[in-house]
């Protein structure tokens, strides 16, 4: 399977995907680590993948979605953009209305 | 290697002539940077596409290079 049909599966088959350096309860990455903390405010239930241990995906996502920096974050198979991104969705009250519409608040 | 501000700013002044640019050096290291880019070729865009453009104007340095630029993009 190439990386491409693997990053694609992950992303059909999960709701809400954070690719991101390290893991939630450690990030490595202080975007990454901000990516996490909006998700967690949010109540999202989310899957996440550590790109430092998968070389194939750290780069094949920067491909994948024509997309320079890590984290990454997908909803619904849609790419949403990177922490900034998130960052700026979640000010200005888009991202809660997403998760709130979509049904990806934790129950 | 870091970058400094003002190559930051040309870079993406070449690209958008009509923008503002406000680049931040956050941890005074000339190593994290946050910038702020209003156009108004930003219009009518989703956030990512606005994104993309100003990395697109960075010429493959952004998460190469500049690995810390917190980006922050609007319409004037």
């Amino acid at each position: 399977m190439s990386v491409n049909e693997r990053i694609d599966g992950i992303v059909k088959t999960n709701d809400v995907v954070l690719f991101m350096k390290g893991t939630p309860l450690f990030p490595q990455c202080g975007f990454s680590s901000k990516a996490v903390a909006i998700l967690d405010h949010l109540g999202v239930t989310y899957e996440s993948v550590d790109v430092l241990q998968d070389m194939e995906i750290r780069s094949g996502i920067k491909e994948y979605s024509d997309w320079p920096t890590i984290p990454q974050l997908y909803v619904k198979g849609e790419f949403l953009g990177g922490s900034d991104i998130m960052m700026e969705m979640y000010e200005a009250g888009e991202l809660q209305e997403l998760v709130t519409s979509q049904g990806l608040a934790k129950a | 290697m870091a970058m400094a501000a003002d190559e930051i700013e040309g870079m993406i002044k070449a690209a958008l002539p009509d923008a503002l640019v406000e680049i931040t050096d956050l941890a005074g290291d000339g190593n994290h940077y946050a910038a702020r880019v209003v156009s108004e070729s930003f219009r009518g865009l989703p956030r990512v596409k606005q994104h993309k453009t100003v990395y697109d104007a960075l010429g493959g340095k952004m998460g190469g290079v500049l690995h810390a630029l917190q980006l922050t993009t609007a319409t004037p």
